[in-house]
């Protein structure tokens, strides 16, 4: 298998005409490429290259003059927005507060799942449900959960003999509000996370596991030995990808708290919305998604540079 | 290990398994519960797991309180024809890019992951000025062609994984055979690829039956709004929410999603690793 790809290659950059004997390839190829190349060409590609343009500008919703370039000013501005800035450090306590529980609680789950236990089967299925469910279910059902009157977290803290609990409304509470919805957060992505970790771990060859267990190593060390290495590519992957998602995360918090109380779980993704379509500032709200791309790109840099690094020291 | 070391370990076992469920099902069994409790329980100062008069009149409330079956009709026609429209114009393009290593498959690869990262505000503001320059704004189909587009990456992710699962030894001796490159593809290729096709136009649907950033910010007409969008309409000023029929819409709007995701789950973990670790 791994051999074609190089040949096609080799083929495809010396191809003169007549030589490969099928000269109407690119012709094809082109065909086949153009009608998913043009809508996201003209859709995701430019729409991204003009919102990139928009931040630099001082567009704003129904304004009838003509939108104007002024430079780096709607950047200096945000450099000097504090709220933006609380809502920027709430959304990489989010991020952060819920990839890294997610990743350690999948990594469990996958586990326990990779073992020959009953009741596998439930926990496959329930483990489809936080993934199938819209999002805005997902915010609905909680606020059912932690109602502070008819909700079910209130009454079993109570049935466990925990009054001061009383009537607390969690998503409304300053102190609660966040680690609220980081739960949700974790609740909402951890199935996905499980099940890429499980199908990683059943890439893993048994006969490693045999072979080292044969040799005496415990379920540690065969974890750090055998298991992990073969899993980190996927784990690399999904830690990455979860990190990203989290962080533009929107529909959860805003059925949840509508970044409220007092903007204690106000996304930068929340903020950026109201600043766009409540308040029509779309070429500052378009700088502000600039500035997230920017965080994002360096954190997953050194990431990403971090773990293969650590890769070659080994 | 002893015997009793590993009995255990099994126990323990166990015991985090059932903490799992737990975990995972309380949500899911307590808006159950809450969508089938007459408002008298849902007031009472201490609420059951169990309602003690199990009643559907929630269920009737949710349809007379918002236009449920509407918005599952706009999300329905959405979310079919998005899907459909996306395995149909990335089949092709995930072949090339599972076929050839071309400078092109590089940048599309690339162009793939790159816009899994970014924002979607800093998306959504250039499309919406776009989409309003077209009048596609508070329309059906401004929204359909947002989705196509919204799916694309992850659908030609995801065949990209299915096309380099199909030998490529099978099209070569097709094409020894004498048969000309459309008919490998129809007759050899087509087949094979088919339940993948099938569990992107599936996962192609799921996504966009849930949305709702871009429906919330593209559709201002109410007998536009897709579910999700009506869904929030239940939560009403500050929160105060009638709760048994907002309990009663959002469990219908799961159910689709439940048997279509039950239906295509294992296939779509595997497209997705596929993707991921061959490439």
């Amino acid at each position: 298998m791994a051999a074609a790809p190089t040949t096609v290659a080799r083929r495809s950059t010396t191809a003169g005409p007549g030589r490969t004997g099928r000269p109407q390839r690119d012709h094809g190829v082109w065909f086949l490429v153009l009608p998913a190349l043009l809508p996201i060409l003209g859709l995701s590609v430019v729409p991204l290259l003009y919102g990139i343009g928009l931040s630099f500008t001082d567009a704003q919703s129904g304004r009838t003059q003509a939108t104007g370039f002024v430079g780096l000013l709607n950047f200096s501005d945000l450099l000097h927005d504090s709220l933006f800035w609380d809502s920027f450090r709430i959304g990489l306590i989010w991020a952060f507060g819920v990839t890294v529980p997610q990743f350690l609680l999948a990594l469990g789950l996958a586990l326990l799942l990779h073992l020959d236990l009953r009741l596998r089967w439930l926990a496959r299925a329930l483990a489809i449900i936080p993934w199938a469910m819209p999002e805005v279910v997902v915010g609905i059902m909680w606020r059912l959960v932690y109602h502070a009157d008819a909700g079910v977290l209130n009454e079993t803290l109570r049935g466990l003999g925990l009054s001061g609990a009383e009537g607390r409304d969690w998503l409304s509470g300053l102190a609660t509000a966040l680690p609220a919805v980081l739960v949700v957060g974790v609740w909402a992505g951890m199935p996905q996370t499980t099940v890429t970790l499980l199908a990683g771990l059943q890439n893993v060859p048994p006969e490693l596991h045999e072979a080292a267990a044969l040799d005496g190593a415990g379920a540690w060390r065969r974890f750090r030995t055998v298991t992990w290495p073969a899993l980190k590519p996927v784990a690399l992957a999904v830690t990455a990808l979860n990190f990203i998602w989290n962080f533009n995360s929107f529909a959860l918090v805003f059925v949840l708290t509508d970044g409220g109380p007092g903007g204690r779980t106000r996304l930068p993704m929340l903020f950026a919305y109201e600043e766009a379509f409540r308040y029509g500032q779309f070429g500052y709200a378009a700088a502000m998604g600039l500035a997230m791309v920017a965080v994002i790109s360096v954190l997953l840099a050194l990431y990403l540079a971090g773990r293969l690094k650590g890769d070659e020291d080994r | 290990m002893t015997a009793r070391g590993r009995t255990a370990t099994r126990t323990g076992q166990y015991a985090a398994l059932l903490g799992y469920l737990a975990f995972l099902a309380f949500p899911f069994l307590w808006l159950i519960s809450t969508a089938f409790k007459p408002p008298r329980e849902l007031a009472a100062a201490h609420p059951t797991w169990v309602p003690a008069a199990p009643t559907l009149e929630n269920f009737r409330h949710a349809f007379d309180q918002q236009p449920l079956l509407a918005a599952a009709g706009n999300s329905l026609l959405a979310a079919a024809v998005s899907a459909l429209l996306a395995v149909v114009l990335a089949t092709p393009m995930a072949y090339v890019l599972a076929r050839h290593r071309t400078r092109l498959a590089r940048a599309a690869t690339g162009w793939i992951v790159v816009s899994q990262a970014f924002p979607l505000v800093l998306v959504i503001i250039p499309l919406f000025l776009i989409l309003k320059g077209l009048q596609l704004v508070d329309s059906r189909t401004g929204l359909i062609l947002v989705y196509v587009v919204w799916a694309l990456p992850f659908a030609l992710w995801m065949l990209t994984g299915y096309v380099r699962a199909v030998p490529r030894e099978l099209e070569e001796a097709a094409a020894v055979d004498g048969a000309g490159r459309l008919r490998t593809l129809l007759s050899v290729t087509g087949p094979l690829l088919a339940p993948g096709i099938v569990a992107t136009a599936l996962f192609a649907f799921l996504t966009a039956w849930n949305e709702f950033f871009f429906a919330l910010v593209l559709l201002k007409s109410p007998e536009k709004q897709t579910l999700p969008v009506v869904l929030t309409h239940f939560l009403g000023a500050e929160g105060v929410a009638d709760l048994g029929p907002l309990a009663a819409a959002a469990l219908l709007a799961t159910l689709p999603g439940l048997l279509l995701f039950a239906a295509i789950q294992r296939r779509i973990t595997g497209g997705m690793l596929a993707g991921a670790v061959k490439s």
